[in-house]
């Protein structure tokens, strides 16, 4: 495209040029509607005059005779910026007057003429315009009595000439002030196009320039840098996640292929071949949970999560997942304390089973990492509702252990994907457990805070409750004809 | 007794293990590689489960189902996808799926998901009042349990384990099978969570008594069964 057709495509350019047409035409209808206006005044203004006049001369015709006439006029034809009188005989003879000639023709016509005429004047002999009125007197006598219109020309002309000037002051202001404007629209929309062409060739970093004067284009260039930073951080967390992806499992990738070479070089009975085959499967169902909890956390950090916002009661959540739980408490030698008021309902909007989930892999954390040493001392998970600090009411449920607790300072950092601390990398886990924790509260709006237990690790989780506790759905109990009497 | 299944996928691998691995189980299987093909001989061929995977050419899997069910062809349906997250899983069920199973699976897993879709559609048994295994009796509306006339006292939950696991005796159930019909959860509880609630509920089911009734399926889940048989 051209410069002049990228200019003439320009929506600034379109609208100056309809605001062009519509000035000139405004412009012109106002002269001319003044022009015209005033051009009727002053014929009406000529022909008064003329009428008083003749009326005047016919008076004194009719008093005192053709002589008297001819001295009136010869004395009026001498004063400064006279009409214009014409006397002549019924055969059109020269009488007196101040005009040297008419077109014949109008002499025979009484009535006002707009007509052509010359003056009695030896220097000026030029056919000149005027308006005259022939009166037939009484006796055959032709008398005219005219105004030049000079005068009345002189205006027109300059009307006309306020008209084309002011046209062209429009016109050109137009182009100029467009010129202007158009160039600072179009730079900024060009080093906008140019940044955003950047960032599509991948420059992500890359913002688009805000001029300060919060106009329009301002505005959009605040939104689409705020569209820009989002983009961003999803990039940079799918970025983390491939990255996490590639370290992370590859390293059970590689022992899952290691164990299978080696079964193929030296297993020899059946047996060794199914327990390899066994381990294999093993390991490869590990593999799938891992990537499974890693979409999970990806998709709810990616905001397209599952919130379907039907409110669940986050207490009975709290109370299966304990009770889920407690079997493996007991047998862990672990008690499980649940300190939840039977009738404690806590309406939460969101997903039930992503709570559950995340309930349970904070059991799950306290089974595995709750106790120090052979001592096994109880796991309390306790649910209240409480307000906090933005003064939201919330559902908060705490899972507090009197393990080793966290450190402060890692506090931050277990809630990251594959975070495990140093102390318990022997221990069986993919370190997934937490950020899992984090995503779901992270995606109902909600908060989670790891705090001291002295000694010990209290996991609060706060999520808002939901405005109608009325309505909550209780999980269907699939193919159970009497829930009512268990529950 | 052997089952007519129907298998929609368009992986012909995938297909192609499943239909092996359920003709050694002892049923009749057959393939159909896109939606279109699937859907028509699901209408006419009489089976007891289709199981259809999610993307298929031609027709996806839900369209599959939904037209099935507008033809009020009621043969259960075990939904395979490769998106096992809970809005999929929802959804699936609201197009008129039985069951949703997602990829990768076990096959034990698969096979053991079938079985019960089939015996839902065969036996009306599964809405019987009272459930019976052996000499272990189930009164699902006093809440009885009692074996060889000794009543057995269970908790709540523990009530709900058997009652599932006796619903489909002589079928393996796996342990996520439990959790999503006995917690309602679907997720993957990484500890053994489920083996520990089996293992409690054997012990006062079977403790005492010469015969077992639940048997621990290896590699794949339990089964209620009277041994003696």
């Amino acid at each position: 495209m051209t410069a002049l057709g990228k200019l003439v495509r320009t929506t600034v350019f379109k609208l100056l040029a309809m605001y062009l047409v519509l000035f000139v035409l405004f412009a012109g209808f106002v002269i001319g509607y003044v022009g015209w206006n005033t051009r009727q005044v002053i014929d009406g203004q000529i022909r008064d005059t003329i009428e008083a006049e003749i009326r005047g001369l016919s008076e004194q015709y009719r008093v005192g005779g053709i002589r008297r006439l001819v001295g009136i006029i010869e004395r009026r034809t001498r004063e400064p910026g006279a009409s214009l009188y014409l006397v002549t005989t019924f055969a059109g003879e020269f009488l007196a007057g101040n005009v040297d000639s008419v077109p014949f023709e109008i002499l025979d016509r009484p009535g006002v003429h707009e007509t052509f005429y010359s003056p009695g004047d030896e220097l000026d002999r030029r056919s000149r315009e005027a308006m005259a009125h022939v009166f037939v007197l009484p006796g055959g006598f032709r008398l005219l009595v005219g105004r030049d219109l000079a005068e009345r020309e002189r205006l027109n002309e300059v009307t006309r000439e306020a008209l084309l000037i002011s046209l062209g002051l429009v016109t050109v202001l137009a182009c100029v002030g467009g010129w202007f404007i158009m160039g600072r629209v179009l730079k900024r929309v060009d080093a906008m196009t140019e940044t955003a062409r950047t960032i599509m060739a991948g420059d992500l970093g890359g913002r688009l320039a805000v001029a300060g004067t919060g106009d329009e284009l301002d505005r959009l260039a605040l939104n689409l840098n705020a569209m820009l930073e989002r983009i961003n951080e999803l990039m940079t967390g799918m970025k983390e996640v491939s990255d996490n992806i590639a370290h992370d499992l590859k390293t059970p990738l590689t022992r899952l292929r290691n164990r299978a070479e080696e079964a193929l070089r030296n297993a020899t009975t059946t047996e060794e071949y199914a327990r390899a085959i066994e381990d294999t499967i093993e390991e490869s169902d590990n593999l799938i949970s891992v990537f499974n909890a890693l979409l999970t956390i990806a998709r709810l950090e990616a905001g397209n999560a599952p919130a379907n916002g039907a409110p669940f009661d986050l207490a009975e959540t709290a109370r299966s997942v304990a009770e889920l739980y407690e079997a493996v408490a007991d047998e862990a030698l672990t008690p499980v304390v649940v300190a939840i008021a039977p009738d404690l309902v806590l309406p939460v909007a969101g997903n039930r089973e992503l709570a559950g989930q995340a309930l349970a892999n904070l059991v799950d954390n306290a089974l595995k990492y709750g106790s120090s040493g052979d001592e096994k001392k109880a796991i309390v998970i306790s649910a209240r509702r409480e307000r906090d600090v933005d003064g939201r009411e919330t559902a908060v449920i705490e899972v507090a252990d009197r393990g080793p607790g966290i450190p402060e300072a890692d506090r931050e950092h277990v809630l990251e994907r594959f975070a495990r601390l140093e102390s318990s990398r022997t221990r069986p886990g993919f370190g997934l457990g937490l950020s899992l924790v984090a995503a779901v509260v992270r995606m109902h709006d909600g908060r989670l805070t790891l705090a001291d237990n002295a000694p010990g690790l209290r996991v609060v989780l706060a999520l808002p409750v939901a405005a109608v506790s009325d309505t909550i759905a209780r999980p269907p109990a699939q193919g159970e004809a009497a829930t009512e009497h268990l529950t | 007794m052997p089952m007519r299944i129907l298998i929609i996928e368009d992986d012909p691998d995938a297909a192609g293990y499943i239909t092996k691995a359920l003709r050694e189980a002892g049923h009749l299987a057959d393939h159909a590689p896109d939606g279109l093909e699937g859907y028509a001989l699901a209408r006419e061929g009489d089976y007891d489960v289709l199981v259809v995977d999610r993307m298929l050419p031609k027709l996806d899997g839900l369209s599959v189902i939904r037209s099935l069910r507008e033809q009020k062809v009621e043969t259960p349906v075990l939904i395979l996808s490769a998106l096992g997250q809970v809005d999929d899983r929802v959804k699936g069920l609201r197009a008129g799926g039985d069951d949703y199973l997602a990829k990768p699976y076990a096959f034990s897993e698969l096979l053991a998901r079938v079985e019960a879709l089939a015996r839902r559609r065969v036996g009306p048994a599964g809405e019987a009042t009272v459930y019976r295994v052996g000499d272990l009796e189930l009164d699902r509306l006093s809440h009885n349990v009692t074996r060889a006339g000794e009543e057995i006292l269970l908790q709540p939950r523990e009530f709900r384990l058997l009652e599932y696991l006796m619903r489909n005796a002589g079928q393996v159930v796996t342990r996520t099978m439990l959790l999503e019909n006995v917690w309602d959860y679907h997720f993957d509880p990484q500890t053994n969570v489920i083996d520990v609630h089996v293992s409690r509920l054997r012990s006062k089911i079977d403790k005492g008594y010469a015969t077992p009734l639940i048997h621990t399926i290896r590699g794949a889940g339990y089964m209620v069964r009277d041994g003696a048989r």
